[in-house]
């Protein structure tokens, strides 16, 4: 059934519809929305879950790792701050290798106070063994929250669903919201291989000496890059069962260009209509929106950009004294090509900042117009 | 004690990784004892997250799910709800926790979980200092108490935290201090948490020979002393509100209890003093309490 509805009510639905056992979460904007559902959603009995309203984000995890442990599916929901206060927690359940699922509305990190978006706050927690997917809309929050319970329980590894403060939490776009029927074909119980299990005792994260440490490090390696097999088939499964496509990478009118922009969230939406135009005047451009960070799709990032001279890569995101975080991936991926093209790194939007069409062809003219990069980091809007 | 109340099962193995005299090891004993097999253990970070034993083995025969340090009120929290979605309501959650992670870094979690008044039993093995890192002043340490933190010429200046009344400040259906002095005592409240719903927070007294600066064959006989002299009195309350006391004091000096330990043999014979006399006044305070009458509320 299609409804019209906010993107933080999507995430509710879609843990409603993954019959989610346990949610622990603390209120922090702009993610509140999807916890007061979840609230609503369970005092109607519509969700039969336990609901524990706790005192922290930090507890907000402990609460889904033990709740995973014990066997249950667990969800929580978080920003910036409140991703931050977890840190610690977010490597506990990697370590544990507990397939918590967490939906981040990324919002920019204080001093000074700001509530509105940018993903320096989920990308400061790539080293914490979490699966990480970027969504553009509102129907892709839904879908991809069900996807990463799926993909996550596979692999024995938690998963966030990141998407943008406003442009897409508070944002109402029309979603279909699918039967109960086909999610439970989609996605069955969680049954974990081991578990807190008084007949069948063991102990959890013991301590560990160097004599197994580095292979159970290894092991959770080896089940991150699984998820490059385990993702496209669970993408094709899905558009099988509910009609609608997905990729860990999506190239946009890549043929023949000779400029590539990539993107990531809400501002993938904006490029393609400033690429449309671009090519409209004649100019050979194509866009990349980046969906999955973790693990980093290289593999397709390198096929789609192999061919062309150029890549801009527009980050709403910084880590300081080194750049966009997508553009070091990028690059990254790329260093080790025969034939690599320049890496022109844009900054943009940061503390919610509109990104218009304006500052994203000012990204794709600037790349255009020189041979290769002047500086690391070219800002685009800054006041002078 | 009455043998016929023990649990058969033992469910603390041999070849942990305890110090000789270990306090915290007899609790955990006892208190597995009285629970029996139905029971998973959280353990956040403290001694016992080294006396359970290296990976692959455990010295426990429940389950154990080891937790960030901050968290054992959280993780518990988690684990019970967990539990109770697969209709596993009978299983018993035991947090088990040292002073640090009950007292200082896991406050909060623990606040929170009380206060929401989980199905979980919360069990401080009180040891009175940061011993697993090696002796540092928690706020469980005593006044006066020598640490690797609180030299002797800067001995702690403050007095032990009153971790009971905060607990007790929750309202929760059950809060008892216990003992590995006591053993029948420990071993009964801990059989009774398991019929009461709600939270059940026991703070057990754990002498640590190392830590306390005692020979390690006396750490039964220090733990009785410190109920003996006022110390650590042993006692219940129930709903926040009705006090009982279990064990009466034989009253003896505390200069008797400190003069064991070489964690306080620096003191003065006035420093010891003022411990007595605050002792003197907290067990005073305790018996006001413990002759109030239940809450009851009667309309106009």
């Amino acid at each position: 059934m299609k409804k019209v509805i906010m993107g933080n009510h999507a995430v509710s639905h879609a843990v409603r519809l993954a019959r989610t056992q346990v949610v622990a979460a603390y209120p922090i904007t702009p993610q509140t929305q999807i916890v007061e559902e979840l609230s609503n959603m369970c005092a109607e009995g519509k969700l039969r879950a336990k609901f524990i309203k706790v005192e922290s984000e930090h507890s907000a995890m402990a609460c889904c790792i033990g709740a995973a442990a014990a066997g249950s599916r667990a969800f929580t929901a978080t920003s910036s701050q409140g991703l931050a206060l977890m840190h610690e927690l977010l490597h506990w359940a990697a370590g544990a290798r507990l397939p918590v699922v967490l939906a981040e509305v990324n919002r920019a990190l204080a001093p000074g106070w700001n509530i509105w978006t940018e993903q320096t706050d989920s990308l400061a927690q790539r080293d914490t063994g979490w699966l990480q997917f970027y969504c553009t809309s509102n129907q892709e929050i839904l879908d991809s929250i069900l996807i990463a319970f799926r993909v996550a329980e596979e692999v024995s590894l938690p998963a966030m669903v990141v998407y943008d403060a406003f442009y897409l939490s508070h944002t109402y776009e029309a979603v279909d919201i699918p039967e109960q029927e086909p999610v439970d074909a989609f996605l069955p119980p969680y049954e974990p291989s081991v578990k807190l299990d008084v007949d069948n005792p063991m102990a959890f994260g013991s301590l560990t000496t160097p004599e197994y440490y580095m292979e159970m490090r290894h092991k959770i390696e080896e089940a991150t890059e699984r998820v490059h097999e385990v993702l496209p088939t669970t993408y094709e499964e899905f558009g099988r069962i509910f009609g609608r496509e997905y990729k860990a990478v999506e190239p946009y009118r890549c043929d023949g260009a000779d400029l590539i922009l990539a993107t990531s969230g809400t501002v993938s939406s904006t490029a393609q209509l400033v690429i449309e135009t671009l090519r409209e005047r004649g100019m050979r451009v194509g866009g990349l929106n980046i969906r999955m960070f973790r693990p980093f799709p290289a593999r397709a990032v390198r096929e789609a950009l192999g061919r062309c001279k150029k890549v801009a890569v527009l980050d709403r995101n910084i880590s300081f004294g080194q750049g966009g975080i997508f553009a070091q991936e990028l690059k990254s991926a790329l260093c080790n090509e025969p034939h690599r093209p320049q890496v022109f790194g844009f900054i943009a939007g940061l503390g919610g900042r509109d990104i218009t069409p304006a500052s994203i062809e000012e990204v794709i003219l600037t790349a255009d117009k020189l041979d290769a990069p002047e500086r690391e980091i070219e800002w685009i809007g800054l006041k002078t | 004690m009455n043998h016929e109340q023990i649990h058969e099962e033992e469910l603390v193995c041999s070849g942990h990784y305890a110090c000789q005299g270990c306090g915290g090891v007899i609790a955990m004993r006892h208190a597995l004892r009285a629970l029996g097999p139905n029971t998973i253990v959280v353990i956040p970070a403290c001694c016992w997250s080294v006396i359970a034993g290296p990976f692959p083995y455990s010295a426990l025969k429940v389950p154990v799910f080891h937790a960030a340090f901050e968290t054992g009120g959280a993780t518990a929290s988690g684990v019970r709800a967990g539990l109770d979605m697969q209709g596993k309501t009978e299983v018993n959650v035991l947090a088990w926790a040292g002073d640090g992670g009950t007292f200082d870094i896991g406050l909060q979690s623990l606040s929170g979980a009380v206060e929401r008044n989980e199905n979980i039993i919360y069990a401080c093995y009180d040891n009175e200092a940061y011993m697993n890192t090696g002796i540092q002043r928690s706020s469980a340490t005593p006044l006066r108490a020598w640490t690797t933190t609180t030299p002797e010429l800067f001995s702690k200046e403050t007095p032990k935290k009153d971790i009971v009344q905060i607990l007790v400040g929750h309202k929760i259906p059950y809060v008892a201090t216990a003992s590995i002095g006591f053993p029948d005592d420990l071993q009964a409240k801990f059989r009774k948490a398991k019929t009461i719903e709600g939270t059940k927070f026991i703070h057990i007294l754990a002498p640590c020979p190392p830590g306390w600066k005692y020979s390690s064959e006396l750490t039964i006989r220090v733990a009785r002393l410190a109920a003996h002299c006022k110390v650590f009195p042993i006692y219940e309350v129930f709903d926040g509100e009705h006090y009982v006391i279990n064990l009466e004091p034989e009253g003896k000096p505390v200069a008797e209890y400190l003069a064991m330990q070489g964690r306080f043999s620096h003191l003065t014979e006035r420093q010891i003093q003022e411990i007595q006399a605050r002792v003197d006044y907290d067990w005073e305070h305790l018996l006001h309490k413990a002759m109030l009458e239940k809450f009851e509320f009667r309309g106009a």
